[in-house]
């Protein structure tokens, strides 16, 4: 069994081609997949067949991982559609949106000059019900009006909010020596 | 990564910190974000009655290489007019702080600042 390099990821597993996807439904997939094409399952490999068993898992494992994550997984639908979330000159942010950054990042900052490990841990519970919000806004878009500019945008929001979230939790690694 | 000495000159001592109050006479705000990075930078240009630029500020959430741009603009919009600070190109400021490839994005995030500030300037004067 080998691993079709021209599926893209949700082919791969199965799955439909959008945003909501059922989580059990791809670890079951996953796991099915890794089974089957894992290298060690085929003692007697030529080196190339070998490799491509390798390079076949490596994919698997790849597809899995995008998928899995909400943000991951929109920027590979949006990759599917032709755009690129992580382009230098993509589409502007609203500033009404990079002023709420702005307003984070500083609210951070100063929590972990404090040495504010509550307020640390305030601003990471209102970023997670603030992202799962903007995910649920993204799924609609992507699987409801099929808006895909909005969709993109939303997409960039989440990345900017992934980023405070690595900034929070670098602030209470810190404050934890 | 290491950085060039003018990136850590300008990461150390950075020129123009601060804000100042948007409704200051003259006072034009740029905000922009690189998604990839997470990065937010945000240029304030003072423009006096003769058009040209007073005096600057800056505040950036990022990577040396960010801060360092954003600085630098600072002192190069200077004693400008708006369409000198226009011509400000990010090629320039990445030569100058001798920024490698991957830091390319910083500057053009800096160069976009100021395109976003003399926009700002420019429809507060319009509708006056």
């Amino acid at each position: 069994m080998s691993v079709d390099f021209f599926l893209d990821y949700f082919a791969l597993f199965g799955l439909p081609c959008r945003f909501g996807i059922n989580e059990a439904e791809l670890d079951r997939a996953w796991h099915a997949l890794q089974t089957e094409v894992h290298p060690d399952r085929h003692a007697r490999l030529s080196d190339s067949e070998r490799r491509r068993a390798m390079q076949g898992a490596l994919r698997v494992n790849e597809a899995y991982a995008t998928l899995k994550e909400p943000l991951t997984r929109g920027q590979y639908l949006l990759e599917l559609g032709g755009i690129d979330a992580n382009a230098i000159r993509g589409a502007a942010m609203s500033s009404e949106f990079l002023v709420e950054q702005m307003e984070w990042r500083e609210a951070i900052e100063e929590a972990r000059a404090f040495g504010d490990v509550d307020a640390l841990e305030q601003l990471a519970l209102r970023l997670r019900m603030h992202t799962d919000e903007v995910t649920r806004l993204l799924a609609e878009q992507f699987d409801g009006s099929r808006d895909r500019e909005a969709a993109a945008d939303t997409v960039r929001r989440l990345m900017f909010l992934d980023k405070l979230r690595h900034e929070i939790d670098d602030g209470l690694a810190a404050l934890d020596d | 990564m290491t950085y060039s000495d003018k990136v850590l000159d300008h990461y150390e001592n950075p020129r123009n910190v601060g804000s100042f109050a948007q409704d200051e006479e003259g006072v034009a705000t740029g905000m922009v974000g690189a998604p990839a990075c997470g990065d937010v930078m945000k240029l304030q240009l003072k423009v006096g009655r003769d058009g040209l630029i007073e005096d600057a500020r800056f505040k950036t959430y990022g990577c040396g290489s960010a801060i360092a741009s954003s600085s630098l603009v600072t002192e190069w919009v200077k004693g400008k007019t708006l369409d000198e600070a226009l011509a400000i190109k990010n090629s320039q400021i990445a030569e100058e702080l001798a920024l490698p490839p991957v830091k390319i994005h910083c500057s053009v995030l800096a160069e976009d600042a100021i395109r976003a500030a003399v926009a700002d300037y420019r429809k507060k004067h319009e509708e006056q």
